[in-house]
């Protein structure tokens, strides 16, 4: 506490000017054993301390004031009740991009799903076609088989014609289901944006409020919330800056057989 | 073979039943927490699971243990799929007695050559 007192910006020029003349004085009357004169100045100089001490808290709640009014959540005014809105709103959008992306992803697989079978089809189909080509070209097909497949391989033109047409609509709808990444990427930015300016305001606000607990001699008693392991705490954002973090899954096989896995 | 998928995202579970039905595996489960997906593994016969990490309600690792805890259930293959990339995690998951660990993202190849690593083992 002293420490920090110590170490406090901006005290009034004023006030340091009386402590001295007072701390003097006060050194004076002792020496001189004018015991009451010294008591009488050393209730001034506490004086002097609540006063000053009380300029500054003041100043600061001004400040600290003025930083909660940045953050526009007073709803009492119309034009910040739409800034509040903007904060609600942040959620809806994000909640908008969950959604979009969840039914991007799955439009996705839908197509995927449908595309694969046909696939599958015509490679089989093309595989068991060249198998009979080849006996074909060895001699080694009788006349009716020859015409059986004669049949095969027009029907296996006709349906691949069909089968690729499908999966080239289905290509190209994959394209564009991709599409929201234009609109949720529009709707981060403003969120991103958003949360800088509360970023800012709030940083302001806890440096304030700093200096006021450190004027008063305010200790908090606040627990360190650290981030469940057990539970689970999502990607990692930044993993090739963090010693701590695998950064693939190379990584991850190298630890587990360094393990002895 | 049948499979228990445990993940809370729909498009995570769509996306690994996929991939498995590619390995040959059609016979598919899906949970999307800890707390569904335990008692199916007790009812349901499954050979093989493949959780999610972090889920609200039970998470994979809490599954995990409660796996390895329970006596008929203690030996089932278990392949986590997540995006948790801590060290400390994927070391206290081996230590419970995870099978294999896939993160996030991860390709096709690499569930298919964990996978089969699993029951190279097993067998």
């Amino acid at each position: 506490m002293s420490d920090s007192q110590n170490n406090q910006p901006g005290l009034d020029p004023e006030v340091t000017e009386k402590l001295e003349q007072q701390t003097s004085e006060l050194a004076e009357s002792v020496n001189a054993g004018d015991y009451a004169k010294a008591m009488s100045i050393i209730n001034e100089l506490s004086d002097v301390r609540d006063q000053s001490l009380y300029q500054e808290v003041g100043r600061l709640t001004r400040s600290l004031h003025e930083a909660i009014r940045n953050f526009q959540i007073d709803p009492r005014s119309a034009e910040q009740q739409e800034a509040l809105s903007k904060m609600s709103d942040a959620s809806d959008r994000l909640n908008y991009v969950v959604e979009m992306t969840n039914q991007a992803a799955n439009r996705t697989m839908d197509l995927v799903e449908e595309s694969m079978p046909l696939a599958h089809t015509m490679r089989d189909e093309a595989i068991e076609l060249r198998d009979e080509w080849q006996r074909l070209r060895r001699r080694e097909m009788a006349p009716a088989e020859f015409r059986e497949l004669y049949g095969r391989i027009d029907r296996f033109f006709v349906s691949m014609t069909a089968d690729s047409d499908v999966l080239y609509r289905s290509l190209s709808e994959i394209l564009l289901a991709q599409d929201f990444q234009d609109l949720t990427g529009q709707v981060i930015q403003k969120v991103t944006g958003l949360v800088k300016e509360v970023e800012e305001n709030l940083l302001s606000l806890v440096v304030m409020a700093g200096h006021v607990d450190q004027l008063t001699g305010t200790i908090h008693d606040i627990e360190e919330k650290e981030e469940s392991a057990e539970k689970g705490v999502g990607p990692q954002v930044k993993a090739e800056e963090r010693e701590d973090v695998v950064s693939g899954q190379d990584d991850v096989d190298d630890l587990l057989s360094s393990l002895g896995f | 073979m049948k499979i228990l998928i445990v993940d809370d995202f729909s498009t995570m579970r769509r996306i690994v039943k996929n991939l498995l039905r590619d390995l040959g595996f059609t016979n598919t489960d899906e949970a999307d927490d800890g707390n569904t997906a335990l008692p199916m593994l007790k009812s349901g016969k499954y050979d093989f699971l493949v959780t999610d990490w972090n889920m609200p309600g039970m998470s994979g690792f809490d599954l995990l243990k409660a796996v390895r805890a329970d006596e008929q259930l203690k030996d089932l293959p278990i392949l986590m799929v997540t995006a948790e990339a801590k060290r400390d995690q994927i070391i206290a998951a081996a230590q419970a007695g995870v099978n294999g660990y896939v993160v996030k993202p991860f390709t096709a190849a690499t569930l298919k050559e964990k996978i089969e690593k699993i029951f190279d083992r097993i067998h």
